[in-house]
């Protein structure tokens, strides 16, 4: 999700780095470009943000629906490790009603998941908030776009998955990787994890090895990452996670 | 009594001149007749790809056994928490880590020289390193403001005797003296070690308090040490010629790319086999021990002929 005045400060460097690891990818704003970005009916402006995204599902669910498996909305301040992201989806069905992220406990009864970190809806979710909002039963009625949603899917009896890793790590992070992973000594929860549906983990323990966002991310951080994820290696080191050894050794917090 | 005050400071000045002259060429003459051997090893790769699948397997295990690295990091208590980091982090990867302090601190242990000036704290942690190397023939000297992706350092001194002498690192040139920068980590091998430790014997030539007007920084002295006992300074590349070692954070180096090369910021940026970063924070560092050693795509394989484990009891890699 963006906006003509971010294009050159922030979408340009997604679609430098994780944009074209996409199967599809769509730039969404207020105006069409030859950025290229689809041009929404809505302005722009954080009161606009859950117009923005209805449309921008409308748009997929009217010209996309069978071109992709699952859909992820992000910010173009989310990186996103877009391999991370199909492994974790890997082992579970489109055609259920599934959506995935990092989920927050308040606002909604079953919870919702955060915006900023991402969040990808399932085939079934997909076509429920559409329908939802075709039979007037999901409205605006808020212009909180992660709250707004999540109180839609749950109207319209869509579940929320658990995205973490076999070791009950996360993997959408709503913040960058600095304030997850500093040591802590045991402490009330800061204001960033007040949220948190699942217990939060502070320090190495708190983010998966196979992370799949990060959000507020600028710039420069963009390619950090990608720098990170994709390029710096240690030489010959032997991974200590390796998921596949450990499919039935999930934490249940 | 006005002729003779201004004819003594001019004497006073042209002598001052005179002897800064004089001393600048000290530094021109000792270049000029090693220049062949200086040329001959400038530039320091690891082993090519061809080259290490062209091992047996037997040697592709013994490999990593074999390279094993002492870190010596110098700290003092003003650098605490950078002190806390690298022990929390980095210095996890060295074969064995000792913290060289110039003070005491009750917070962290550490090797006490009880000792202000730089340069002869260096000299008593490289003294202290060598007697205490055990069977380990690879050195790496760093502050704890750098951090060192040891696997990689390893990786480029692989195929190199330590029994020959090399020092490796980020090099930069004053006047005739080629140096390796402290910032970015100095590397040396068991050979090195041995000759520089002999040459700090020679009071002349590598004299522990200096007898210049001004302060040689310590990087510096042991280059000219090292220089002296005929070992010269290599600049650690990787096979693309970019460097490895880096005096900057990885972000002022990404920075540096976006406006240099707009299309390609990070290929064009950082060696993907890079050993050092410098000038970060304890926290941008915490972030890079979890995007070195942990963060990655799933089902990505670098194709690396050999294996380095990962340290005991180490729950952040």
């Amino acid at each position: 999700m963006t906006q003509p005045q971010h294009l050159k400060s922030r979408t340009q460097h997604i679609r430098a780095t994780w944009g074209r690891r996409c199967n599809i990818v769509l730039y969404m704003s207020s105006e069409a470009s030859d950025f290229p970005t689809v041009g929404l009916n809505v302005s722009e402006g954080r009161n606009q943000l859950y117009w923005k995204t209805i449309r921008a599902f409308q748009h997929i669910h009217m010209h996309h629906l069978d071109d992709a498996d699952w859909f992820l909305k992000a910010d173009d301040d989310t990186f996103v490790v877009l391999e991370n992201l199909r492994y974790g989806l890997s082992k579970h069905n489109t055609e259920e009603p599934l959506y995935f992220g990092r989920r927050f406990k308040p606002f909604v009864a079953q919870g919702y998941m955060s915006g900023g970190a991402g969040y990808v809806l399932s085939k079934e979710a997909l076509r429920r908030f559409v329908k939802g909002f075709a039979d007037g039963l999901c409205s605006h009625d808020t212009n909180i776009e992660d709250i707004g949603l999540g109180k839609c899917m749950e109207t319209m009896k869509v579940q929320l998955g658990d995205s973490r890793d076999v070791l009950g790590r996360q993997t959408f992070h709503p913040y960058p990787p600095h304030y997850y992973l500093t040591r802590q000594l045991p402490r009330p929860r800061p204001w960033y994890l007040l949220y948190e549906h699942y217990h939060p983990v502070e320090g190495p323990g708190c983010c998966s090895d196979l992370a799949i966002s990060f959000h507020y991310i600028d710039a420069v951080q963009m390619h950090t990452l990608e720098y990170y994820t994709y390029h710096l290696h240690p030489y010959g080191y032997k991974y200590r996670f390796n998921p596949d050894e450990r499919s039935d050794n999930r934490n249940n917090n | 009594m006005m002729s003779e005050g201004s004819s003594f400071m001019k004497g006073m000045v042209l002598g001052g001149i005179f002897c800064l002259v004089m001393s600048f060429f000290e530094n021109f003459n000792s270049g000029t007749h090693s220049e062949v051997h200086e040329h001959l090893h400038h530039h320091l790769k690891p082993l090519s790809k061809d080259e290490l699948e062209k091992l047996s397997e037997s040697q592709m295990s013994d490999l990593p056994l074999q390279v094993r690295v002492y870190c010596l990091i110098m700290v003092t208590p003003k650098l605490l928490v950078h002190w806390a980091t690298a022990n929390d982090t980095w210095s996890k990867h060295c074969d064995k880590s000792v913290f060289y302090t110039s003070e005491s601190s009750k917070a962290l242990e550490a090797v006490d020289l009880q000792e202000q000036d730089e340069w002869a704290r260096l000299r008593k942690a490289i003294k202290h390193a060598y007697e205490n190397a055990g069977d380990l023939r690879w050195f790496f000297v760093a502050r704890p403001t750098t951090f060192a992706i040891i696997e990689n350092l390893k990786y480029l001194v692989l195929d190199k005797d330590p029994s020959q002498p090399f020092y490796i690192g980020h090099t930069e040139k004053s006047g005739e003296l080629d140096y390796v920068e402290y910032d970015s980590g100095i590397v040396l091998s068991y050979e090195a070690m041995r000759r520089l430790i002999e040459m700090f014997k020679d009071e002349d030539r590598c004299p522990e308090r200096g007898h210049a007007l001004w302060k040689t920084s310590e990087e510096k002295q042991l280059a000219t040490c090292l220089k002296y006992s005929g070992v010269f300074a290599e600049n650690g590349e990787d096979a693309q010629g970019k460097g490895l070692f880096n005096k900057k954070s990885v972000s002022s180096l990404i920075s540096d790319s976006m406006g240099q090369n707009p299309a390609d910021v990070v290929e064009a940026c950082c060696s993907d086999m890079a050993i050092t970063f410098a000038g970060m924070s304890p926290s941008q560092m915490q972030v890079l021990m979890y995007g070195v050693y942990r963060l990655r795509p799933y089902g990505h394989d670098f194709h690396d002929s050999l294996t380095f484990l990962p340290p005991k009891d180490s729950d952040n890699d």
